[in-house]
């Protein structure tokens, strides 16, 4: 029989499962559970976005577009940029339409990593970059981000890290698993220590729609910003759109031009009827989009003050669809806490430790839920608290 | 969006959830909804009940009415004299084919038969019915009626 470990990638072995799965798997395998689990919206794509993908395929639109995506909708996606963010990027040659956020994080990553670059990592953060990272023969240099600083990534703590390797800055807001948010503010003083350098910043901000009370402001529309910024981002989040796997890049020229060609060898095109679909979102899903954050914006409050309630300490989220309480103080784990939780009270969260190391003490709780559904949680998590007090 | 759209969607939805999805002061939306209900904007607030899914024996008819108006008054006077019957959910005026279209609910279909005959058809000016019985609901107020799905969206997340 064939020896794997002869044929396999030394490099990719070493790398480990998302912790989020491993968390999932145990709730696929315990009954009655509520799960507050999920980070993907639990609404439809709104019908008019699916019917013009329907109706692209219906037409016989079923061959690849251009490699960057079709022109209409890197047009749509330049105008929606500047309509609701006042960017500015040539659809021509600073857009390319990926496979979701998630390409456009692995291209942009594989376009700049040389092996030994230091890459800037604020955790808690998304699954997908430390592996990406180690996968490009990087070295992710972690900053563990604060609650007292309401999670945000501070400018000391950013020049604290940068050392002559220093690559690139990965600048993951409004934040998976916090909920936290940069304000122009702290822009700014993240902008002032990077404009001396080579510095590049790769900003994920698919949860750009998902702010509350203040709008997002990205970090290419700070001064100085836009030449060394990569703006991954897709249409998941705001238009409910996870399963259509739809993303975009936007960034300058010089840069787009090398991720195009990882881009084009790897992926050809993104799928063709999920580009009509996006088109419809860009030009007329605005409405869909408040629609939807006015009712994430319940539910976080509701949440937010049910969690409260029960005496968790949590920072007020202002973006995404997550909370992020502190849940123990150290007496158990989080994994423990989490696990108690679920089998104890039939109550499923993911422990904060997915999320990096520095989520330790801490869980995440989508709030991507009916009401309904987050009262019940609300409900056994009282009666679990209750017991232990 | 506005206080109206989010409460026609969710007239559950307290003064404190529509001040945070609309970015308003709790008190400022409470004496807006005082207002509204004042001046007749909104005139109630119900939940949606798939009778289907209980024991209760439930029809509904939609009766077309075709009426000669009065003189004066039009056709308010016939349509209000059937809003009285409580049997009668739903009053409209229609343009087309005929003038006033009733929902109308009851036990049995015998039963709306009958006070079709009996009550509607009698009513002074009403020169035709036709009743066609709602065999099944699909969507109502906006509503699907379908029972909530499975939440499948654990499989894929990371």
């Amino acid at each position: 029989m064939i020896d794997y470990s002869k044929i396999l990638s030394d490099k990719i072995v070493k790398i480990k499962p998302s912790g989020i799965r491993k968390f999932f798997d145990l709730l696929n395998d315990a009954k009655d559970v509520i799960g507050l689990t999920v980070g993907q919206p639990d609404f439809e794509t709104p019908w008019h976005i699916s019917e013009e993908a329907i109706k692209s395929i219906e037409n016989g639109k079923t061959y690849y577009t251009a490699n960057s995506g079709l022109v209409t909708l890197r047009e749509a996606i330049s105008e929606y940029l500047l309509r609701r963010f006042s960017l500015r990027y040539e659809p021509s040659d600073e857009i390319i339409v990926t496979v979701g956020g998630s390409e456009a994080i692995d291209v942009s990553f594989r376009s700049l990593i040389n092996p030994g670059d230091e890459v800037i990592l604020p955790l808690p953060a998304f699954v997908c970059y430390e592996p990406i990272i180690e996968l490009c023969g990087g070295k992710p240099v972690i900053i563990n981000t604060k609650a007292e600083n309401n999670f945000r990534l501070t400018a000391e703590e950013l020049k604290a890290s940068i050392t002559d390797k220093t690559k690139l800055l990965v600048l993951p807001f409004p934040n998976n698993p916090t909920g936290a948010i940069l304000e122009r503010e702290d822009l700014e003083n993240i902008a002032k220590v990077l404009r001396p350098t080579n510095i590049a910043v790769l900003s994920d901000e698919i949860y750009a729609e998902l702010t509350y009370g203040r709008k997002h402001v990205s970090v290419a529309s700070i001064e100085g910003m836009r030449e060394r910024t990569i703006i991954a981002s897709g249409f998941s989040k705001a238009y409910a759109m996870t399963g259509w796997r739809l993303g975009y890049i936007a960034a300058p020229a010089e840069i787009t031009k090398q991720i195009y060609k990882i881009h084009q060898y790897g992926i050809m095109c993104a799928p063709t009827a999920s580009q009509f679909a996006g088109l419809e979102a860009m030009k007329n899903g605005d409405d869909d989009i408040e629609y939807m954050k006015s009712q994430y914006n319940r539910r976080r409050v509701i949440l937010l003050d049910g969690l409260r309630s029960l005496g968790f300490s949590c920072f007020e989220p202002e973006g995404a669809f997550y909370l992020f309480p502190r849940i123990t103080n150290g007496e158990i784990t989080s994994d423990e806490f989490c696990e108690k939780l679920l089998y104890e009270a039939g109550v499923a969260i993911v422990p904060g430790t997915a999320f990096g190391k520095c989520g330790e003490g801490f869980a995440r709780l989508s709030y991507a839920y009916s009401v309904n559904h987050i009262e019940q949680a609300l409900e056994r998590m009282e009666k679990f608290i209750k017991k232990y007090n | 969006m506005t206080i109206l759209e989010l409460l026609e969607n969710d007239g559950r939805l307290t003064p404190k959830e529509l001040a945070v999805m609309l970015d308003k002061e709790t008190g400022d939306i409470k004496k807006e909804i005082e207002q509204l209900e004042a001046e007749g904007v909104i005139l109630g607030y119900k939940a949606l009940i798939d009778w289907d899914k209980t024991d209760r024996e439930y029809v509904t008819a939609l009766i077309e009415i075709k009426v000669i108006p009065q003189r004066d008054r039009g056709f308010d006077e016939i349509a209000e004299k059937i809003c009285h019957y409580p049997e009668v959910k739903t009053v409209y005026l229609m343009s087309g084919g005929f003038d006033i279209a009733v929902l109308v609910e009851g036990k049995t279909m015998r039963e709306v038969a009958l006070f079709v005959a009996e009550k509607l058809a009698l009513i002074e000016s009403v020169t035709s019915t036709a009743t066609h019985f709602v065999l099944r609901r699909y969507k109502d107020k906006g509503v699907v009626y379908k029972a909530p799905g499975k939440d499948e969206r654990g499989e894929g997340s990371i």
